[in-house]
Order: C-alpha cells, then sequence, then structure tokens
C-alpha cells in the first residue's frame, strides 16, 4: 500500500540512525585498532587511515600479558554467569511461587545489597577475603561477583517464573511429576530466554567489571582484562593502538556468547500453553 | 475407579473461608456436576480433590482411604484444566504420554494408549504438533486426551468448555457423555452452562458462597429446588419470584389474586412467603384470564420466545412456544398452574406440604 511506504521508510531510517549512533564506539575502536602509530596522530580525523596494519594484534597476542588476561577473565565471567544463573533460578522460583514468612524481609534485604555504591565495600571485602586467602585469586573474584549478581539475577528470573502460568507445574503434578519435577521437566524448558538473559547479563557485568578487578588483585598472573587494558596506559603516554586491540580481541568473547544464547532471547517460547 | 468422600471439609485463606462444611459422597462411576455462582469455590473444591489446595478442616477420602496430606501425584486423579495448561514445549504426543513416561510405562504400551486416546479424539493427524499450532478446539481435545491416555481413579474437569464457541461446545459436551458412558469413570465437573450441568450430571451439586444448597438429580434440583437460591439458579430463564401471603392452602398475591395450592402447607396462617413460578410454566390467556401484565420486550429465541413482563411493577419473564406471543398487546394476562408453583418461606426454604 503506498499510503503505508512514508511512515516504514521514516521507521527504518530511525533504527539506521540508532544503530549508527550505538555503533560508532566500537567502529572507532576498531579503527583506531588497525591505524600504524605513525598515522594516529598525523592524519587527522578521518573515517579509515590511509594504511592499515595488524600490527598491534600480533604484539598484544605475543608480546603482552593479554592471553593470560583473556583466559582468566573467561574463567572468572563464564563461572560467575554459571553459578548466578543456577542460584537465581532456583531463588527466583521460590519467590515467584512460593509464600513464606520472611518473604517480605528477603526481597528487602536483596535490595538493599543493590543501594550501596560499590567502592564503599571494596575495603570491607578486601578484609575479609585477605584472611581466607581469596584475595589475588580467581576464585575470590568469582565469590564477589557471585554475590553481587545474585540479587539483580533473582528478581530477573522471577519475572521470568512469574511469567509462567502455575497451572502447567499444577498439571504435570497431577499428571504423577514431584514438585522439582515438574520445576525441572517443564518450567525450566520454558525459562530458557531467561535463562539465556540472565547468564548474558551477568556475564558481561563480570567481564567489564574493573573495580574489584583493581582492588583485589595485583600482578599479572590473576588479572582480568579490564585491569590488562590499563597496562597500555603508562606514566607518559597511552598506547592507543594496542589498546583498541586488545579491546577488539576482549569483545569476541562477549559476541560469541550472545550469538550463542540470541536463539533463547527470542521471547514466545509459551505461546499455546493456554487457550489463546 | 474410585468413590470420592468428602466430609466436612473447610477451606479458609487466612481469615477468609471460602468453603463451609462441605458434605459429599461421590459414588464409584458418577459424574457429578458442581454448579454456582462465580467466586462460590467450585474450583477451589475441585482443586483440594486433586490435592492442589491443602485442606483446612474435614476429611477427604478416595476409595475410603484418607487423601488429606496426600501429593497430588500419589492420588491419580486427572485434571482438565479451564486454561488447559497444555505443555508448550512438547508435541500433542509428548502432552499426552507424559504422565506415563512419569509413571515409567513401557514405550509399547505408551503408543498404544495414545494413539487409542487420538483416535477417540480425532487427535491422530495432529500428534506431531505443538499446542501453539492448534485451535482452540483442538487444544481442548489435547486436555481430554491426556487426562484418558491412562486409566485414574476420577476425573476433574474446570469449565473444559468454557472457551469453546457454542456449537463446538455441544458437540464436545455429547463426547464427554459419550466418554463417561464408555468410561464409567467417576467424574466431578465444574460448569456455569446449565444446559451442561442438566444433560452431564448423575447428580448436581449446588453451591452459594461456599455452602452446598442442594444435591440432587439434575430434574429434582429442576423440579423441587430446596431454595431460593437453587430455584432461581437453576433454569434458563430464570424463576420467577412474587412476594405473597400464606394461609390455609391458598397463596394470595400483592393484587389480592387467590392461587390454591394443591395441598395445603406446614406454615401459619398469615405468613409471609415467596412464590415461585418458571417461566416455561406461566399460562397466557385472553381477557379475564388472570392477572395483567404489560409487555416490555419481546426476545424471539427461535425456539420459543420470552417475554419479559411487568406484573405489579415487577419484572416477570414467561417463556412460551406459541408464535402468537410475538404479536402480543400492550397487556398480556398471565396465570400460574398451581402444581408448577414453589412456595418458599421467609428464610428462603422450600415449604413442605402438611402431612
Ligand atoms: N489464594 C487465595 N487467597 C484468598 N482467597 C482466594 C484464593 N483463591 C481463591 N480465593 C477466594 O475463594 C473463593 C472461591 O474461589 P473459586 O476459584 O473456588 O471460585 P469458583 O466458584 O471457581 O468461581 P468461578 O466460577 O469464577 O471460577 C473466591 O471468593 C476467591 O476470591
Ligand atoms: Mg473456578
Amino acid at each position: 500500500m503506498k499510503t503505508s511506504l512514508l511512515p516504514t521508510i521514516a521507521h527504518r531510517l530511525a533504527l539506521l540512525g540508532y544503530i549508527v549512533f550505538a555503533l560508532f564506539p566500537l567502529f572507532w575502536l576498531l579503527k583506531v585498532s588497525v591505524t600504524p602509530n605513525d598515522l594516529l596522530y598525523s592524519e587527522g580525523v578521518r573515517m579509515w587511515p590511509s594504511r592499515t596494519t595488524w600490527e598491534h594484534y600480533s604484539f598484544v597476542l605475543q608480546h603482552s600479558a593479554f592471553p593470560t588476561f583473556f583466559k582468566n577473565s573467561l574463567i572468572v565471567s563464564g563461572s560467575t554467569a554459571i553459578i548466578v544463573t543456577i542460584c537465581a533460578s532456583l531463588s527466583g522460583y521460590a519467590l515467584s511461587r512460593f509464600n513464606f514468612r520472611a518473604k517480605y524481609w528477603i526481597v528487602a534485604l536483596m535490595l538493599l545489597t543493590q543501594m550501596f555504591p560499590l567502592v564503599m565495600l571494596v575495603a570491607p571485602i578486601f578484609k575479609i577475603l585477605t584472611p581466607l586467602g581469596l584475595t589475588n585469586s580467581l576464585t575470590g573474584l568469582i565469590v564477589v561477583y557471585t554475590a553481587f549478581n545474585v540479587p539483580f539475577a533473582t528478581f530477573l528470573m522471577q519475572s521470568f517464573f512469574d511469567g509462567i502460568p502455575k497451572d502447567l507445574e499444577e498439571a504435570a503434578m497431577i499428571d504423577g511429576a514431584t514438585k522439582f519435577t515438574a520445576f525441572r521437566e517443564i518450567i525450566l524448558p520454558l525459562t530458557l530466554p531467561g535463562i539465556a538473559a540472565t547468564l548474558g547479563f551477568v556475564f558481561t557485568a563480570a567481564w567489564s567489571e574493573l573495580l574489584f578487578a583493581l582492588m583485589l588483585i595485583n600482578g599479572n598472573n590473576a588479572a582480568t582484562f579490564p585491569v590488562g587494558l590499563l597496562t597500555f596506559v603508562s606514566k607518559f603516554s597511552v598506547d592507543f593502538g594496542q589498546m583498541m586491540a586488545a579491546g577488539v580481541l576482549a569483545l569476541i568473547p562477549a559476541a560469541l556468547f550472545f550469538l550463542l544464547i540470541q536463539r533463547y532471547l527470542v521471547q514466545g517460547l509459551t505461546a499455546g500453553a493456554v487457550k489463546g | 475407579m474410585a468413590s470420592i468422600d468428602i466430609q466436612n471439609v473447610k477451606k479458609a485463606y487466612g481469615h477468609v473461608q471460602v468453603l463451609h462444611d462441605v458434605d459429599l459422597q461421590i459414588k464409584d462411576g458418577e459424574f457429578v456436576v458442581l454448579v454456582g455462582p462465580s467466586g462460590c469455590g467450585k474450583s477451589t473444591l475441585l482443586r483440594m480433590i486433586a490435592g492442589l489446595e491443602g485442606v483446612t478442616g474435614g476429611e477427604m477420602r478416595i476409595d475410603g482411604k484418607r487423601v488429606n496430606e496426600l501429593h497430588p501425584k500419589d492420588r491419580d486423579i486427572a485434571m482438565v484444566f479451564q486454561s488447559y495448561a497444555l505443555y508448550p514445549h512438547m508435541n500433542v504426543a509428548g502432552n499426552m504420554s507424559y504422565s506415563l513416561k512419569l509413571r515409567k510405562t513401557a514405550k509399547e504400551k505408551i503408543a498404544a494408549a495414545v494413539a487409542s486416546a487420538a483416535s477417540k479424539l480425532g487427535l491422530d493427524a495432529l500428534l506431531d504438533r505443538r499446542p501453539k499450532a492448534l485451535s482452540g478446539g483442538q487444544r481442548q481435545r489435547v486436555a481430554m486426551g491426556r487426562a484418558i491416555v491412562r486409566q485414574p481413579k476420577a476425573f476433574l474437569f474446570d469449565e473444559p468448555l468454557s472457551n469453546l464457541d457454542a456449537r463446538l461446545r455441544e458437540q464436545m459436551r455429547a463426547e464427554i457423555k459419550k466418554m463417561h458412558g464408555d468410561l464409567k469413570a467417576t467424574s466431578i465437573y465444574v460448569t456455569h452452562d446449565q444446559i451442561e450441568a442438566m444433560t452431564l450430571a448423575d447428580r448436581i451439586v449446588a453451591m452459594h458462597g461456599g455452602v452446598v444448597q442442594q444435591v440432587g438429580a439434575p430434574l429434582e434440583l429442576y423440579d423441587r429446588p430446596a431454595n431460593l437460591f437453587v430455584a432461581g439458579f437453576i433454569g434458563s430463564p430464570g424463576m420467577n419470584f412474587l412476594d405473597a401471603i400464606y394461609s390455609n392452602g391458598n397463596v394470595t398475591l400483592k393484587d389480592g389474586t387467590v392461587v390454591a395450592l394443591p395441598a395445603p402447607l406446614s406454615l401459619d396462617d398469615g405468613a409471609r412467603v415467596t412464590v415461585g413460578v418458571r417461566p416455561e410454566h406461566v399460562v397466557m390467556g385472553g381477557e379475564g384470564a388472570g392477572m395483567a401484565a404489560s409487555v416490555d420486550l419481546v426476545e424471539p429465541t427461535g425456539f420459543g420466545i420470552i417475554l419479559h413482563l411487568s406484573l405489579h411493577g415487577l419484572a416477570f419473564k414467561v417463556f412460551t412456544l406459541d408464535r402468537a406471543a410475538l404479536s402480543a398487546g400492550p397487556m398480556v394476562h398471565v396465570s400460574f398452574p398451581p402444581q408448577h408453583l414453589h412456595v418458599f418461606d421467609e428464610n428462603g426454604e422450600r415449604c413442605v406440604s402438611r402431612q
């Protein structure tokens, strides 16, 4: 139809505008990462350098501690994402389905933990972790990240469980399932979008966390990549090319991760459960 | 199959009591229909039988065994939900076979049971489909199929047909009746639909405000409603009620009309009563044949005609098969055959004949 053409075009243009706006920093990252050092300051502002190079990448991969940072980040973010998602699934389900006496207070307490600026907590947490031998260790980071992400992830999962009709698990129980079987075989598969969203959220949060990584870790062995990025900043100069190359590399796992879970992020898995 | 005994069962949510001393004995193979206005506790009672709600007081027995504390999975009861509650991530066959899988039934047996249930319900061609690719009627059938694949002790239905269109509902109603004839399964069926209740039930349980008002065969509730609530609830269009005074085997209506009852009632003379008469029992006549009433509205239903009248300023309905009523003038005359009058005392209880 003719009449609907203009709104469609306007809609697409608006989307295009937004995408350009959102992706421009990433493009810039990529651009700088392939710009040879001698051209970085000499060419002025250009959309693409006249000559490109991979030298920053090869330097980062071969001559810096970056592969270690990278591996550490993967371990920390992956473990945190998995542990948090498991905890949040269970607690989110409990908050969504059960009525228990302390529920109100537990929810209030969890909200409370979200209210403090993290900076305030660095010192106490350091004090707690030191005697436990958890400073300067990946395990310590995982524990801290898990603790900070569980409350929000729980609320996230709860909202997904709330969206699943209670009838379904009741039907399963009448069909002969225990509460846990009903949870595992009926509810959990339907919450995959929620689980994917939670995994993604927690993974990226842990992947880019800097404050605690900086405070709890010293030395390169247990550093994660945000900390590692800072090693490119020296007292006298910033090595932008290498830093950007490292940044591009750091994007890869996050991008892969979302590619992996994106098919679960689409909603609508529960369609057809009820009359509709 | 099993009998279900409900003894003095109570249910309260906090301080709100929603079921008061419900007493009901359901015999093996019986088809019992629960009716009542919205919020009267039908679903709650059904869910308590299934084990989905706890019992606040009283005792629930299945086949003589106390089940108050028994988990739903151990009660061996099948339930068809109003929302159907199909598992969206399983296809039709998966939905129907889930209960058998949980019971670790052999694969061949499952396949046979699913196939036979599917052919009974005309679902053979749909076994591979997911629920979202089914129509409302087909989903309803799958929900039924899920219940009948195993031989449960009893079937519970919570308004299973209320989301279907009229024609489909009629067809499914007949199928449920036929199925009950075949399986002879103890069934408890909740509905809002008069016709479903009347046609399906061996016995109807009429509930109001969490209290059982009357239990009996459909025609018993229709012919001899125990109180004003049942009288008004059963039958469509609903019964007409008029205030009257009883004396000496007669009732005197407000306008002075005296109707002689077939038998004297065990009431004091001068007692205030409510007289009920069903729209289909009212007789219309010409001038001088009863009370004059003005016609407010004429509703042809195709099968018959519903006349909305004003009698002594009160709304009053008449149902007739006579097409002549379509052209009824501004005034008609109505009279009540005494044998079709229902008399209720001041407390709304049905008055019995004096022995
Ligand atoms: N979890 C609950 N907490 C408090 N009150 C409840 C709860 N569940 C149900 N009720 C109340 O119990 C009463 C009975 O509810 P129920 O669902 O059994 O009604 P119903 O007869 O099935 O009605 P309908 O015909 O509309 O389905 C209602 O008044 C309802 O408000
Ligand atoms: Mg209900």
